[in-house]
């Protein structure tokens, strides 16, 4: 029989308000086994894990029971406490009182029996309990990540600045991601490539940072600590050791018309390229769908101009295989299509741009070399109207994102004024629901754009946009405060897109399993204490693949990712969970049953011998978890049929007492 | 009989630790009310739950049990809720055919994220039981105080 | 007398006004915004103010359209053209007239009227 102690946390008022924890304690002080019962305003502080050591120690306890918040959230705190006992720290149970019972109920007589009845299948489970000891994994000294824009670009920089591997994987040709195609930045105005190139080739030369451009992740393996990922390394058709990035195959390939996706399909380019001038990898690319030599095999100019000899039209895709101790997500966002907007016009007109297409038309690498023109007569625009909330902030059912983008108001702010800067003689309307300025100096710029610059900026939307056969656009909106609509001839519309994760994430994160919200950004593993690591160990967060963030965000929270892959890395070995799978030999009929449902492969079977009863000896067939690959999932103990196989920590006798004590009242 | 204004059932619920269980506790933090009939098992995964915890619970005078697993895809372990659903599918047929009725099992795939479908789900599943009275099909009465 | 007003239009129109995040895109994209008194984003900010006798006593609700164009475009499907159809529905109730009888259209027809607003009119006014 255990000697059990119970102990009753108020959670301040959270628990207190509605349970009545007096009435708690005193009940559960009569069940079985329970030599000590109390209640505390705060178990998790200080002095609140001082009185549960304390009892402990004084009544020799061997299981501990607290009724408090949910074990997602102070299981670590409560183990620690009662090892510092000298009790094994999985001799504890945590019957969740408070997520589960007070937050969600109003009525105290009610609330206080759940509470009751939930210490009662704790205290019926623990009384079960076995000291357990966790087993240990080592750790590959090299990190994995995905995505190598501004977020991965950071994180592997700081990876590798602690002296450990880091291998970044990026599908696009080259790194950099968004950032690149960025003209300026706010709320400072420097440009994004002067700040981000040099980043990118700091990258290329460290000699700790390996980066798999045009590469995508084909398929992941194991676990924290030792993860085996399959690499794709997209067939370039150049060979890009002894391509030097001269440029000469791109000038005289002669597939002109293709979209160029750098400038988002505002100019072309030809189906041998280089993103951009500042590429990293600095490497030509064959784009195999409209290369006239792969398609039809006909051509082959690109090998004839270039003097390293680096074109090869027989590469193929490549695998690679690498082990990762971490793995980081940087995957992302996008803007999202705004085809489907046709009050705005988007798809009937030109001159109805996205705000990143404006950034193109205004950046000097971009089609027009930074003067800003209209896409389909290429004249100078003199009036334009900025919409914002383009896709964000809408409800559920709609075709839009229920969330604010977070971005949006600022960059249409860097934008309008921008353009009266450079044009004072242009007109620029920004129809507005809320101006979300909140960031360091973010506010003061928006008012700049305002003040100094007389940006009109309207409170209400535009409710549609028509273009009319003269070139100008007829835009309709309201202007809310001053209670009227207005009609508007513009020369340029430009739309602020809600953003949205990279589709590659969905994928992603079924290969890794790791959660994801209904948007399909990936989830932390706590909204506020662990902001940057997956619910999965040994992933973590990067940058927008986890919610919208600009620049500077982006860069601190891909700081943080880092200290947390440096932080794994750094220890030799890893103490495993040790709640398990393990087989009873004697029960065990060697049927592989087992073997089959394990999702990792932790199930072998080996040749034992036995002493029988009758004191003869035979060899039988049983199975053997490895406990260092076994993750506890216990599929196995179900698929059991001789009952042999059970977890250690949730027992089928633990699990039926809990059930049992549930059932009584 | 038992009325059924005051029939109070008992709902058992294995969540599996990495969504439902913390789909549940993000139901307690945004403060969604469902009945306090309902009480929770944590388990590791779906696939965990024997078929024979779901017996005992009936056999216990359970009035209704319900699984809630990772959605399809998103298993921690990869494939356990596959486990699970197929397993349940079986067992659900057969408690079925001892007239145990459907309404009274139940899966439900709630993500870490879906406190509100975690609610939802546990009110119309103890408004199903409840309409349903008492389960004295399976109930062992050696078992009652 | 009001409140009880308000949730009958709440009721009758099936709409939730506290949805509104007040964008003011209804307006925006109102046909006959000129013609209104109080507009389609007034018209949700009043219902959820309980101003229901100012909107009942206005002429704005027959200025309306029905021609949904706020409906569709609502980031927040609010649906103000349904309230604005509600308001009217309380008044044709209390009164137990209409503003006009479908006997009456004919007569105000002209060339410059489009076919979707005698459309409307007869859906409107033959109830």
């Amino acid at each position: 029989m255990q000697r059990i102690g119970v102990f009753v946390c108020w959670c301040g008022s959270n628990i207190a308000a509605t349970v009545d924890v007096n009435a708690v304690s005193e009940a559960l002080a009569h069940e079985p086994g329970v030599v000590f019962s109390t209640n505390y305003q705060y178990m998790c502080s200080e002095s609140g894990q001082n009185l549960i050591k304390d009892a402990i120690k004084e009544h020799q306890l061997t299981g501990v029971v607290i009724c408090s918040c949910s074990p997602r959230m102070h299981e670590a705190t409560f183990r620690k406490t009662v090892a510092a006992a000298g009790l094994n720290s999985y001799m504890l149970e945590i019957a969740n009182i408070r997520e589960q019972c007070s937050w969600i109920h109003k009525d105290k007589a009610e609330a206080t029996e759940k509470a009751i009845i939930l210490g009662r299948a704790a205290i019926a489970k623990v009384q079960l309990n076995a000291p357990l000891t966790p087993g240990t994994s080592p750790v590959t000294k090299r990190a994995l990540v995905i995505g190598g824009g501004i977020a991965g670009i950071q994180t592997a920089l700081d990876i590798a600045d602690a002296g450990f591997e880091v291998d970044i994987v990026e599908k696009q040709p080259t790194i950099g991601g968004k950032m690149t195609q960025i003209d300026k930045t706010f709320p400072t105005l420097d440009c994004a490539a002067c700040i981000l190139t040099p980043k990118m080739v700091d990258c290329a030369q460290n000699e700790k940072i390996n980066i798999f451009a045009y590469s995508e992740v084909e398929e992941v393996k194991g676990f924290v600590g030792s993860f085996t990922v399959k690499i794709k390394k997209k067939a370039r058709y150049v060979d890009p050791v002894k391509c030097t990035g001269c440029g000469e195959c791109t000038e005289k390939c002669p597939m002109k018309k293709i979209p160029n996706e750098f400038n988002l399909g505002l100019d072309t380019r030809r189906a041998i390229y280089i993103p951009f001038a500042q590429a990293v990898p600095k490497v030509a690319t064959i784009d195999p769908d409209h290369c006239n030599m792969l398609k039809n095999g006909k051509c082959g100019l690109c090998a004839k101009v270039c003097s390293a000899g680096a074109i090869d039209y027989k590469q193929k895709d490549e695998i690679v295989e690498r082990e990762y101790g971490a793995i980081v997500v940087a995957t992302g966002y996008n803007p999202i299509k705004l085809d489907d907007y046709d009050e705005y016009a988007y798809a009937q007109s030109k001159d109805v741009v996205s705000s990143l297409e404006f950034e193109r038309l205004t950046n000097a690498a971009g089609p027009t070399g930074g003067t800003l023109l209209r896409p389909s007569d290429g004249k100078h625009p003199h009036t334009i109207v900025f919409v914002q909330c383009v896709g964000s902030r809408c409800s559920n059912e709609g075709k839009g994102k229920s969330y604010c983008s977070k971005i949006c108001c600022m960059y249409t702010a860097k934008h309008a004024m921008l353009t009266r800067e450079k044009y004072p003689d242009t007109d620029v309307y920004v129809f507005y629901i809320d101006v979300r300025s909140p960031g360091k100096n973010y506010d003061e710029f928006y008012r700049r754009a305002v003040e100094e610059y007389g940006v009109h900026y309207i409170k209400g939307m535009v409710g549609k946009v028509v273009p009319r056969s003269d070139g100008k656009l007829l835009v309709q909106a309201s202007d809310l405060l001053a209670n009227e609509q207005l009609h508007i001839e513009a020369d340029m519309v430009v739309l602020a897109a809600a953003i949205e994760p990279d589709k590659s994430a969905r994928p992603l994160a079924t290969m890794l399993t790791a959660s994801m919200d209904t948007n399909d950004f990936f989830t932390e593993a706590h909204a506020k204490l662990r902001p940057v690591e997956s619910p999965t160990a040994g992933i973590f967060l990067s940058g927008a693949c986890q919610g919208p963030k600009d620049i500077p965000d982006t860069v601190a929270q891909a700081g943080a990712a880092a200290s947390k892959v440096i932080g794994l890395l750094a220890k030799d070995k890893l103490t495993g969970n040790p709640c398990i799978a393990h087989p009873d030999e004697w029960m065990c009929n060697g049927c592989s049953s087992c073997e089959k449902v394990c999702p990792y492969g932790a199930i072998s079977y080996v040749d034992k011998e036995f002493r029988m009863p009758d004191r003869t000896t035979a060899i039988r067939r049983v199975a053997v978890v490895n406990e260092a690959v076994c993750q506890g999932c216990g599929a196995c103990t179900v698929a059991c049929p001789s009952g042999a196989m059970d977890l250690k920590g949730f027992s089928n006798s633990q699990i039926m007492a809990e059930v049992d004590a549930l059932c009584k009242m | 009989m038992q009325d059924v204004k005051t029939f109070k059932p008992k709902i058992v619920a294995f969540c599996c630790n990495w969504c439902s269980y913390a789909g549940a506790d993000l139901a307690g933090t945004n403060r969604l009310n469902y009945p306090a009939d309902v009480k929770i098992i944590r388990v590791p995964c779906s696939c965990r739950v024997n078929p024979m915890f779901i017996l005992r619970a009936f056999q216990r005078g359970a009035d209704g049990v319900i699984l809630c697993g990772c959605h399809p895809g998103d298993c921690h372990y990869t494939t356990g809720n596959y486990y699970a659903r197929r397993r349940m599918t079986l067992l659900f047929s057969m408690l079925d055919y001892l007239g145990i009725e459907k309404e009274r099992t139940r899966v439900e795939w709630v993500s870490a994220a879906e406190g509100a479908k975690f609610a939802q789900t546990m009110n119309e599943f103890v408004e199903a039981v409840t309409k349903l009275g008492e389960n004295k099909r399976l109930e062992d009465l050696r078992c009652k105080k | 007398m009001s409140k009880f007003d308000k949730e009958q239009i709440l009721r009758t129109s099936g709409v939730n006004v506290l949805k509104c995040m007040r964008c003011g895109k209804c307006s925006a994209t109102c046909p006959s915004y000129d013609e209104m008194e109080y507009h389609p984003h007034q018209f949700v900010y009043m219902v959820e103010k309980g101003e229901i006798d100012k909107l009942m006593q206005s002429p704005s609700i027959y200025k309306c359209l029905s021609c949904y164009a706020c409906v569709e475009r609502c980031p927040r499907g609010v649906e103000p053209a349904k309230v604005v159809e509600a308001v009217r529905l309380q008044v044709i109730r209390q009164q137990g007239m209409n503003h006009l009888t479908p006997d009456d259209i004919p007569a105000l027809l002209d060339e410059d009227l489009p076919q979707q607003a005698i459309v409307t009119a007869m859906r409107k006014y033959s109830k």
